[in-house]
């Protein structure tokens, strides 16, 4: 793994130019109490490249019209970014249809969708969901609701003091009442990069089929579903430097196809009459109602973006920051890590001793560098933790080596202000 | 770093280190709980009220270095008071920490969090130890939250 890393970046620093691809975010060309701007909150949301920007404001300006609805010229042009960007998701994915694609409000839509759709109609009374212990809050309500309603159990796989799944307790938990698994690839509030790809061959090998949350994942590493030959796959558009207010559902033509669709409306329809309604193919079976015609087409740009300058070179470039900022920040004492897994990305989470997570967002703050504090939407694995909170750092393809030197600058600042 | 300062006071870091009445009061005549869903931050507080005047005041918690220091100085701040002050000590706090007013003497020792109008997503742990005490007065049994 190491000697992997190593081989990268010599080639990273070749082909990413990080002070140009900094200059094409307007945000960050900004002070925060005299102070530059490290934006380190990316796990909660990443800004916009000007290209994605744009992409918005050139759809409102010069072809903005409902999609899939009018025969005059500008519907089409809509409706005609709408359905490429469509195309690019699924190429982002390798999805082998762009009928697999479907565009929500985001992860938890797409994650509500499922257990809705899919969940009321497989899981039944006595039947099983199974999570692990690190999901966000949006992997675990919709199924806990799922089960409440059908009167099914939701079992949870424990994971490590380090913060990795305890695999073997996995396999134990898959029987013949485990109607679906549903697990995030990478974890928000611990780094830690789980083994899908392996959690879902021992799945199918029991017909369990899986969704995989890739909230954190898509920013980070290069997806594709056909390979990793999950059944779901869901990812928010703000997370890879699009517009927030979309997402994506991923889903095997075949699950989808059976599905009951999720909400009704109009676009989801083939023919409405008062006695009976037929429901449109795939995917707009699943896309009731005026979708977020702006949001998706921003998220076709944001993709583009992001494989123009390519995704195997951003991900090597932020494995470099998160090694050099759990190298630094190891330095400082009486800091713990949560979260010390042997395969992580681009987050580290951390406790100081004495200093509540809470003090040292707003310290950072005055000295312009914004991070997450807080439970981070995953309360269960802060019991796991016995901690009430965190302090989250995490990184995006414009941050640079000096950003994270700023970061270990503002936390000896917190210490020497607590410690006076 | 001097702004900073004015938030993180010598006096709030001390409370902040060595919290006064955090303890249980048992038995008590008043208790609740208080929670920031924001930030996971609890706080319980007890009271033992006599003739309407807060004898004994006390709390116990998880929380960050201002709503540890707020509750510790509030239980300073309502021993031995009458309970009918409460409502206007809070609303005198209150104002002063949301910078509807400027903090004047008969705030006391609690002007020390004056400071914390200058972070807004920090009022929040200023008053959760106060929004749990007039819930306890009130005899509310339900889990106060700031959101």
């Amino acid at each position: 793994m190491s000697a992997l890393r190593e081989d990268l970046q010599p080639r990273v620093e070749l082909t990413l130019d990080i002070p140009r691809i900094r200059e094409q975010f307007p945000i960050l060309r900004q002070q925060i109490h005299g102070k530059p701007l490290v934006y380190l909150d990316n796990a909660a949301s990443v800004q916009k490249p000007q290209a994605v920007i744009d992409a918005i404001t050139d759809c409102y300006s010069g072809y903005y019209a409902n999609v899939h609805r009018g025969v005059h010229t500008l519907s089409e042009r809509s409706t005609a970014a709408y359905e490429g960007a469509r195309g690019k998701v699924r190429r982002f994915l390798n999805a082998a249809s762009t009928r697999e694609i479907i565009f929500t409000r985001g992860t938890t839509e797409s994650i509500n969708l499922v257990a809705s759709s899919y969940g009321g109609t497989h899981v039944g009374a006595g039947d099983e969901v199974l999570i692990t212990t690190m999901e966000h809050h949006s992997n675990i309500v919709p199924w806990q609701m799922l089960c409440e309603r059908q009167g099914a159990r939701l079992r949870v796989v424990p994971i490590t003091d380090a913060g990795e799944l305890i695999l073997e307790d996995y396999e134990r938990l898959l029987n013949e009442r485990t109607k679906i698994v549903a697990v995030v690839h990478l974890s928000n509030a611990l780094g830690t990069l789980n083994p899908v790809r392996e959690m879902i061959r021992l799945a199918h090998a029991r017909n369990i089929p899986v969704l995989v949350d890739g909230a954190q994942s898509a920013p980070h590493l290069m997806i594709d579903v056909q390979d990793l030959d999950c059944d779901f796959f869901a990812f928010s558009g703000h997370k890879v430097y699009g517009p927030s207010g979309v997402g994506v559902l991923y889903g095997k033509a075949r699950h989808l196809e059976a599905m009951p669709p999720y909400q009704g409306g109009g676009d989801m329809i083939r023919t409405v009459s008062f006695e009976k309604t037929e429901y449109a193919d795939l995917p707009s079976k699943f896309e009731a109602g005026t979708p977020p015609i702006t949001g998706v087409i921003g998220l076709g740009a944001a993709l583009d973006w992001l494989s123009e300058i390519s995704l195997e070179a951003v991900a090597a470039h932020e494995q470099m920051l998160l090694d050099y900022a759990t190298a630094q920040l190891d330095e400082i004492p009486g800091l713990r890590f949560i979260g010390t897994a042997r395969h992580k990305a681009g987050l580290v989470s951390f406790v100081m001793a004495g200093i509540h997570p809470h003090d040292i967002g707003t310290i950072l703050d005055r000295e312009g560098v914004a991070i997450r504090a807080g439970h981070h939407c995953a309360q269960p694995v802060m019991q796991r933790y016995g901690v009430a909170a965190t302090a989250r750092a995490s990184f995006a393809v414009y941050n640079t080596r000096q950003e994270v030197d700023a970061l270990l600058a503002a936390l000896c600042k917190v210490k020497e202000l607590f410690d006076r | 770093m001097s702004d900073l300062r004015d938030l993180y006071q010598e006096v709030i870091l001390d409370h902040n280190k060595r919290p006064r009445n955090f303890r249980v009061i048992d038995p008590h005549s008043h208790k609740a709980d208080g929670f920031n869903p924001l930030c996971g931050d609890r706080v319980t507080v007890f009271l033992d009220v006599q003739d309407n005047i807060i004898t004994d005041v006390a709390f116990q918690g998880n929380g960050c270095a201002i709503s540890s220091a707020s509750a510790s100085l509030m239980t300073e701040a309502l021993k031995g008071k009458p309970v009918a002050e409460v409502e206007k000590l809070f609303q005198n706090f209150h104002d002063v920490v949301t910078g509807e007013s400027e903090p004047s003497a008969s705030l006391g020792k609690l002007a020390v969090l004056a400071g914390v109008r200058d972070y807004p997503s920090r009022v929040k742990c200023a008053t959760l130890a106060w929004h749990a005490v007039r819930a306890a007065l009130e005899n509310r049994t339900e889990t106060v939250a700031t959101e």
